[in-house]
């Protein structure tokens, strides 16, 4: 570790978390995405196809703005990162527009993901479609028939959606079939990770394809105030929006706050593991058996975490409080009617943080960020909700 | 003691047969053991079910879920191992995060007094393993070794140096199951390992018959472990004589075909 949130050292190690514990099948190919990424990166003809793609086709920079009613109802100066307006609504794309264009400098021809919710596998069939690649996504059972309105998004982009019915058939075992799959055709695939987690290098290479969620915050709310914002928050499954947004504030005097799902809580209620590759924090029975996770947003139902938000836990540099379901359907609630923003589950997390912490936060500035939008939960909030039979009032 | 043992059949020039079980998938797990020791097995492959078993295919998966609805620990298995003595050598292989959780040390040591002899960590490849190798081979646990058909030759050798009761080829680009065709990648893996190591050459994952062990002999292996094709048997309800006839099928082939 050369820096906070800089690059990792060779193992892949933010202090003791992360690695890479694949097995050897596996090995000779993330040593090669290692090297492929390291080169990608620090090279401007990738970096320059990446940014303009992500400037003409997926809408960046998106807006930094300032909440004025939900400053009020909060006490506190609220500026909202606009992830929920990138293409696809919701921070992911970023992630799988950086994957796919590796991919394809690889010479792959073939993207497979695992995805919970289907932000991902949504945003990586778009990738795929874009770049004229193929896709297969893992998903979960339990997930499939959830998330409906997502398979058939996925399918009608082009992509294979296989249910995965082995484990608890939700995201984890999408994750393990994934990888399962993967190597058997590690020739012409290439594996889209969807958050900052397993083997080394993806932790640190989904969080640099995130970063540019926090590199613009930064210089929108340098240019807006003149000076970094008190507080920084984002939610947290696997965490890569929340790693994103971090990596463009770690360095200022700004307090971060990472918000769990209290039914999936890695950090908050976890335990030391190596699970998906990687050491960091998951849910687990008292003999290592990964337990599920349950959140009313399937996006942050995963019983682990990053290892870098583990890290940044351990040495303190940033803090993770846990928020309920009830919290978050007043929160998404609270959002549309102040700002008239219906966002996704997974960010109402963050603005629930708000309302919770309103006398720590009074009179400050608040980066918040808003990861995706609504639409995708608009049946899950109905039924918690009751607005399918009622008159508009919860 | 894992190597040794495997070393002088061998040396005698017996081709080596270790199938495997997961512990606990119902409570008579434990006759599954002896019946393929009684059919000639050299060694015993235990599992140890693990909730994320990512390098497994669907038969061993759903030995493992069976297993866990039973209640099946880690502590279980090896009170049930422990309590008892076996004439040939037990491997046990489960993921990392087991004996992480456990703790290293601890982990060593009841593997060690539950008459364990050597383990298998699909997901603790060289470079994360270092400490556990150091722990178990202080007590005299040998940590086996996969090599891949993805594994390039220089790193092949850097495994080796460090690969103790035998070597695990792994026989195709997979996870565990049966195929109906031996995979040309697991000849391969047999005459690519036999001239870089003095331990015997394992060949697992793939290998569903007598005909396919023979030919992962003919190609230079020592032997073969067997998993899938044993345990899909198990899983079918098959009776202890069918399954010890798929046994005597696996070592005939072994005990009448020569190098």
């Amino acid at each position: 570790m050369t820096s906070l949130m800089g690059d990792p050292d060779v193992t892949g190690r933010f202090g003791e978390f992360g690695g890479r514990f694949v097995p050897e099948s596996l090995m000779p190919a993330v040593i090669e995405l290692e090297a492929a990424f390291r080169e990608a990166w620090i090279d401007p003809a990738f970096r320059g196809e990446y940014t303009a793609t992500l400037e003409s086709y997926a809408g960046r920079p998106t807006r930094l703005y300032l909440a004025e009613r939900l400053s009020a109802q909060v006490g506190a100066e609220v500026w909202l990162k606009r992830e929920d307006l990138a293409h696809t609504g919701s921070h992911k794309i970023n992630n799988v527009i950086g994957q796919a264009l590796l991919a394809r400098r690889m010479g792959k021809t073939r993207l497979i993901a695992e995805t919970g919710a289907g932000q991902h596998g949504v945003a990586t069939a778009t990738a795929a479609a874009l770049l004229g690649l193929e896709a297969k996504v893992y998903m979960g059972e339990v997930d499939v028939a959830r998330q409906s309105l997502n398979v058939f998004r996925m399918r009608l982009l082009g992509a294979e959606v296989e249910p995965v019915t082995s484990g608890s058939r939700t995201l984890k075992d999408a994750v393990n079939e994934a990888m399962r799959s993967w190597v058997a055709a590690l020739d012409d695939t290439h594996y889209c990770i969807g958050s900052v987690m397993g083997p080394h290098p993806y932790p640190w290479m989904v969080r640099e394809f995130q970063r540019v969620i926090g590199d613009e915050a930064r210089t929108q709310f340098l240019k807006a105030k003149g000076s970094p914002p008190d507080w920084v928050v984002a939610c947290v499954g696997g965490g890569s929006n929340a790693a994103g947004t971090f990596a463009g504030f770690v360095d200022t005097p700004a307090r971060l706050v990472g918000v769990e799902p209290a039914g999936g809580a890695a950090i908050g209620r976890g335990v030391g593991g190596i699970v998906h590759g990687m050491q960091s924090f998951f849910l687990q029975d008292e003999f290592g058996q990964v337990n599920e996770a349950t959140s009313i947003s399937a996006g942050l139902d995963y019983p682990g975490v990053g290892p870098e938000h583990a890290f940044l836990h351990t040495v303190g540099r940033a803090r993770y409080d846990q928020i309920t379901d009830d919290q978050v359907l007043e929160a998404v609630q609270l959002l549309a009617r102040t700002e008239g923003i219906i966002c996704a589950l997974e960010s109402a997390h963050a603005i629930a943080w708000l309302v919770e912490h309103q006398e720590e936060i009074a009179g400050a500035s608040v980066v918040v960020t808003l990861s995706g939008r609504g639409d995708k939960d608009a049946e899950t909030i109905a039924a918690r909700l009751g607005f399918l039979e009622g008159d508009g009032h919860a | 003691m894992l190597e040794a043992t495997l070393q002088a059949l061998r040396a005698k020039g017996r081709h080596l047969l270790v199938p495997y079980l997961m512990a606990g998938l119902d409570p008579d797990w434990l006759s599954y053991v002896d019946l393929v020791i009684e059919r000639g097995a050299d060694a015993v492959e235990i599992g140890i079910p693990f909730s994320d078993p990512s390098m497994d295919g669907p038969v061993i998966q759903r030995a493992g879920e069976m297993a866990l609805a039973r209640g099946v620990t880690p502590l279980s298995v090896l009170a049930e191992l422990g309590s008892r003595s076996f004439p040939v050598p037990l491997i046990v292989m489960t993921y990392y995060n087991i004996f992480h959780h456990m703790g290293e040390e601890r982990a060593v040591r009841q593997l060690r007094s539950a008459g364990v002899q050597g383990v298998i960590i699909p997901d603790l490849p060289l470079e994360e393993g270092g400490r556990w190798r150091d722990l178990a081979t202080k007590e005299q646990l040998d940590t086996v070794q996969l090599f891949s058909p993805a594994t390039p030759d220089e790193r092949i050798d850097e495994i080796l140096a460090v690969a103790q009761g035998f070597v695990y080829g792994v026989g195709l680009m997979g996870v565990t199951g049966e195929r109906a065709e031996l995979a040309a990648t697991a000849t391969t893996m047999a005459t690519r390992m036999r001239p870089r190591t003095s331990l015997p050459v394992l060949i697992g994952i793939g290998i569903s018959s007598g005909d396919q062990a023979a030919a992962v002999i003919r190609a230079g292996a020592d032997g073969v472990v067997v998993g899938s094709a044993l345990l899909r048997r198990v899983l079918d309800n098959q009776s202890p004589q069918q399954i010890a006839l798929f046994i005597d099928e696996l070592r005939g082939a072994l005990d009448t075909t020569e190098p």
